[in-house]
């Protein structure tokens, strides 16, 4: 017997996860046009993982398995972490990592909108805590690398771990300009001037491109990017000011790395995020300062996903302090607004 | 009319599905052969019938009178002959009987003595009283006594007309509005005179344009002020409707007057007109016919008509698949057509699957918060939500459950299709019966208390009475009988609660005139004051002080919530 309301105007869960996918695809296809097919072999790679994992957890827990599995959030979430692994990673990376995402960051928890950690930043952090060395081979784009592959050759190391004859990964490798900063700091050398870290500031513009347009279709609410990249730049700005020599500026630190995919994909996660207007801003705002924070002066070369998972676990407190009054019942007044 | 509106949060856009029945005039019905009349056309108690069986009536005469404080007459909406009072099911989700006077009409209309009433000089009292004799109610939906909202002709500064009609598909003020504006508009200025308001205030939304064109001529001069409001439903909430028009933002528990505002539904302010300057009671409304019908519009209906004669005048199509009674935001699925119209019938929706798609199964809630978002009392649906379902339901009280107002706006726009507001009624009821059983409970043991201390007086006074060394005995006063508020029988329905809100904060508002100051939940619960007690007793005293004090936290929470 249904209730009212009697009528919906919603745009469907999976819908929503599908424009979610959309979004990213920007950013995908400048990721494929700039290291190769192997961003297609991570995504193939996750998808399949992940959609396996989610079935089998869902039959053993014993839910219909068609629905849940078909409603796309585990794609987004194998998305977001082969996004975040080398294109040029072994098979299996994209793979285990899918499958703890999955089970071990959503499934354990009861499931979707249960989970108190991003699924995805789960799986990354198991393997970049697991496999550091995998991890950060990053390839060097295809335009600017001192070697190149083509297509079957890329798909021949992720699947096979081969290389052409006579090329070896370091000859293929470069470090990120994240990377690329720490290490001349480390080493006394002047850093980044504050420039956008080249090839990484292009494929920012595509998750800048793909977050604008969630944020039209309202799937966003603006407090969680607008507070991350704010904090995030202030703080560079600020540092940067302090000690140009051996700190990024603001839009560097934009520029490069994982900050503008985390910006509008990952703080983003509704479930693992606030809920109140007040929550959100200071969650996404401590989010973007440990991100800058784990940059400047941790031990990975990004943060996103350690900040991230760190503020997930405040997100029950913030929710509870930060609840907006209720209609009628503002501080002192008698109702007059 | 510039007026500054004070939008409130959220709210949404439905479809409107208006034109389907706002394009022809108000129309009529045949006789029906039977109305069923039930006793219960208004939130409070039934109306007590003063008819039997076989007694022949007049169009307009008494069935029923009101019983207790919240209740209202019931009049035969024609002349006819009573056939039984018997249990009949009423429109109500569970398709529950209630006790319903069964007309059956001779066809005469032959009517009452209709005399109008003299508001001008007989007082406020006077009117309320007649108000509640000539069965007028709350026509917008919730069916409140409307004797009861006149207040005592003070402190009302601003009066509000509600013409909003937020709610998809229902045309019936909209008609009201444009076909007996000047009607209306003595009604209002009825209303004015005896509330002594300053401001009048008529809100439209402005995809009426029609409707509220007539009422600014209906105005002419007069100085009432006709608003057009922005269409968001549900700018028709009572309490939305205020903080558009006003800015003021009344708070769940308490009531506008409290403000200087009052707010009426339109076509509750025509029944007052009808009713006092023509002395006809409410017998009839205009009730909205539409959804998947060959006829959609507007009749004026006698109350009791049978709800499947007015879907056959509507012609309801063959794809039909049931009826909702209200509006689909706030209205109910009707289990039959077997009932009878009532005072707060002011649509039915004839439901069929295009205009009505099945709702496809919940997912989990994502918190994405759009229902927080749309959300006119400004809760956190998705805690309320998350709380229900966990069953904690204290949390969800915390966190004013009980200032949902039930609209719908956020089930409306859940992507994941939950059927929020039926976790919200659960939680509510769940509540209400854990009070109730606590109310119990307390009332067991005050009476328990009270006992044991007329005992142990007695026994005090025996055994001084046996004692030879006694000196003169003081005579020992029992104690006085404890006043105890009357148990609850039936459980509580959502109506009761209301109603009982509502009875306090009419309690409330008494006790305040007489200088009391005292909440009556309180004050009933004051333990004995038992004078003949010795001062020795000074832990028993203790303790009772305590357990006042504690009655009253509970009163004051109650109060609060």
């Amino acid at each position: 017997m249904r209730t009212s309301p009697f009528l919906s105007a919603a745009t469907p869960l999976q819908r929503v996860m599908l424009k979610v996918l959309a979004a990213l695809l920007p950013g995908i296809a400048l990721q494929v046009w700039l290291f190769g097919i192997g961003v297609l072999a991570q995504l193939a790679l996750a998808s399949v993982a992940a959609l396996a994992t989610e079935a089998l957890c869902l039959k053993l827990r014993g839910y219909p398995v068609r629905r849940f599995v078909s409603d796309g959030s585990a794609l987004v979430c194998a998305w977001l972490l082969a996004l975040s692994l080398p294109p040029l990673a072994p098979w299996w990376l994209a793979v285990l990592g899918s499958m703890f995402a999955i089970a071990l960051g959503k499934q354990v928890y009861g499931g979707l909108g249960q989970n108190t950690f991003n699924p995805a930043m789960v799986g990354f952090v198991v393997l970049i805590v697991s496999f550091p060395a995998q991890m950060s081979h990053w390839a060097a784009p295809l335009a600017a690398g001192p070697a190149y592959l083509d297509a079957s050759a890329q798909l021949a190391h992720i699947f096979g771990g081969v290389l052409p004859h006579g090329i070896g990964f370091d000859a293929l490798a470069s470090a990120t300009p994240l990377d690329a900063a720490r290490t001349a700091v480390r080493q006394g050398l002047p850093g980044p001037d504050g420039m956008l870290g080249g090839t990484s500031a292009w494929l920012a513009l595509g998750w800048l491109v793909g977050g604008l347009f969630l944020l039209q279709q309202r799937l966003i609410p603006w407090q969680l990017p607008c507070g991350f990249l704010g904090a995030l730049a202030v703080l560079a700005a600020l540092f940067h000011w302090a000690d140009p020599a051996a700190h990024a500026g603001a839009l560097f630190h934009l520029g490069s790395g994982a900050a503008l995919l985390g910006a509008f994909f990952i703080v983003t996660d509704p479930v693992t995020a606030p809920t109140t207007a007040r929550g959100r801003i200071i969650y996404a705002a401590s989010a973007g300062a440990l991100t800058y924070l784990i940059r400047a002066f941790g031990n990975f070369p990004d943060g996103v996903a350690f900040a991230v998972l760190i503020m997930n676990m405040a997100t029950p407190l913030l929710d509870q302090l930060t609840q907006p009054p209720v209609f009628g019942r503002k501080a002192g007044r008698a109702g007059r607004s | 009319m510039s007026r500054i509106l004070h939008p409130f949060h959220g709210g949404i856009r439905p479809p409107e599905h208006k034109r389907h029945s706002n394009g022809s005039r108000i129309g009529s019905l045949p006789l029906p052969s039977q109305l069923v009349l039930s006793l219960r056309q208004h939130i409070g108690q039934p109306a007590r019938p003063i008819v039997v069986p076989g007694d022949t009536v007049l169009k307009g005469q008494t069935l029923a009178v009101p019983e207790g404080r919240i209740s209202s007459a019931l009049h035969a909406p024609t002349s006819g002959r009573i056939v039984a009072i018997e249990p009949r099911s009423v429109p109500h989700p569970s398709g529950l009987t209630e006790l319903c006077v069964v007309l059956v009409p001779d066809g005469q209309e032959r009517w009452v003595e209709r005399m109008p009433f003299d508001w001008r000089t007989a007082g406020i009292e006077a009117v309320a009283q007649q108000l509640c004799a000539m069965g007028v109610v709350g026509l917008g939906g919730a069916g409140f006594p409307t004797h009861l909202k006149l207040g005592s002709g003070r402190g009302i500064e601003t009066l509000v007309i509600n013409g909003a009609e937020c709610e998809p598909y229902i045309t019936c003020d909209d008609r009201l509005m444009r076909e007996r504006a000047a009607d209306l508009v003595a009604g209002i200025q009825i209303l004015r005179t005896l509330l002594r308001a300053q401001t009048v205030l008529v809100g439209v939304e402005d995809n009426k344009p029609e409707a509220i064109e007539a009422l600014q001529l209906a105005c002419g001069g007069a100085d009432i002020e006709v608003v057009a409001l922005p269409t968001r439903y549900p700018s028709g909430g009572a309490k939305q409707l205020i903080r558009l028009l006003t800015g003021l933002e009344v708070p769940a528990g308490t009531r506008a007057t409290e403000l200087g505002v009052q707010c009426f539904n339109v076509g509750t302010v025509y029944a007052l007109y009808r009713a006092l300057e023509h002395g006809e009671p409410l017998i009839s409304r205009i009730v909205t016919l539409t959804g998947a019908v060959a006829r959609p519009g507007n009749v004026e209906a006698l109350l009791g008509t049978p709800l499947d004669a007015l879907m056959q005048h509507a012609g309801a199509d063959d794809g039909v698949e049931g009826y909702l009674y209200g509006g689909p935001m706030m209205g109910f699925a009707l289990p039959s057509l077997a009932a009878g119209l009532t005072k707060s019938g002011n649509c039915i929706v004839a439901k069929s699957p295009a205009l009505f798609p099945p709702a496809p199964p919940p997912m989990p809630c994502i918190r994405c918060g759009d229902c927080a978002q749309v959300c006119p009392a400004e809760l956190q649906p998705m805690d309320l939500y998350w709380f229900a379902r966990a069953r904690q339901f204290d949390r969800a009280r915390e966190r004013h459950l009980f200032d949902c107002i039930e609209c719908g706006a956020c089930a409306y726009v859940c992507p994941s299709h939950i059927p929020l507001v039926d976790y919200y009624r659960h939680a509510k009821a769940e509540l209400w019966a854990a009070d109730a059983a606590g109310q119990a409970a307390d009332l067991a043991r005050r009476r328990h208390q009270a006992r044991q201390r007329r005992l142990e007086a007695a026994q005090q006074a025996r055994a001084e009475r046996r004692s030879p060394h006694a000196a003169p005995v003081p005579a020992v006063t029992s104690p006085a009988p404890v006043v105890l508020p009357p148990p609850q029988t039936d459980a509580p329905a959502p109506l009761d609660e209301k109603q009982a809100r509502i009875a306090a904060a009419l309690a409330r508002a008494a006790a305040r005139r007489d200088g009391a100051g005292q909440p009556p939940a309180a004050a009933s619960a004051q333990p004995v004051a038992d004078e003949a007690q010795p001062v020795a007793d000074e832990k028993q005293a203790r303790i009772e002080a305590a357990m006042a004090r504690a009655a009253q936290r509970r009163a004051a929470q109650e109060s609060r919530r």
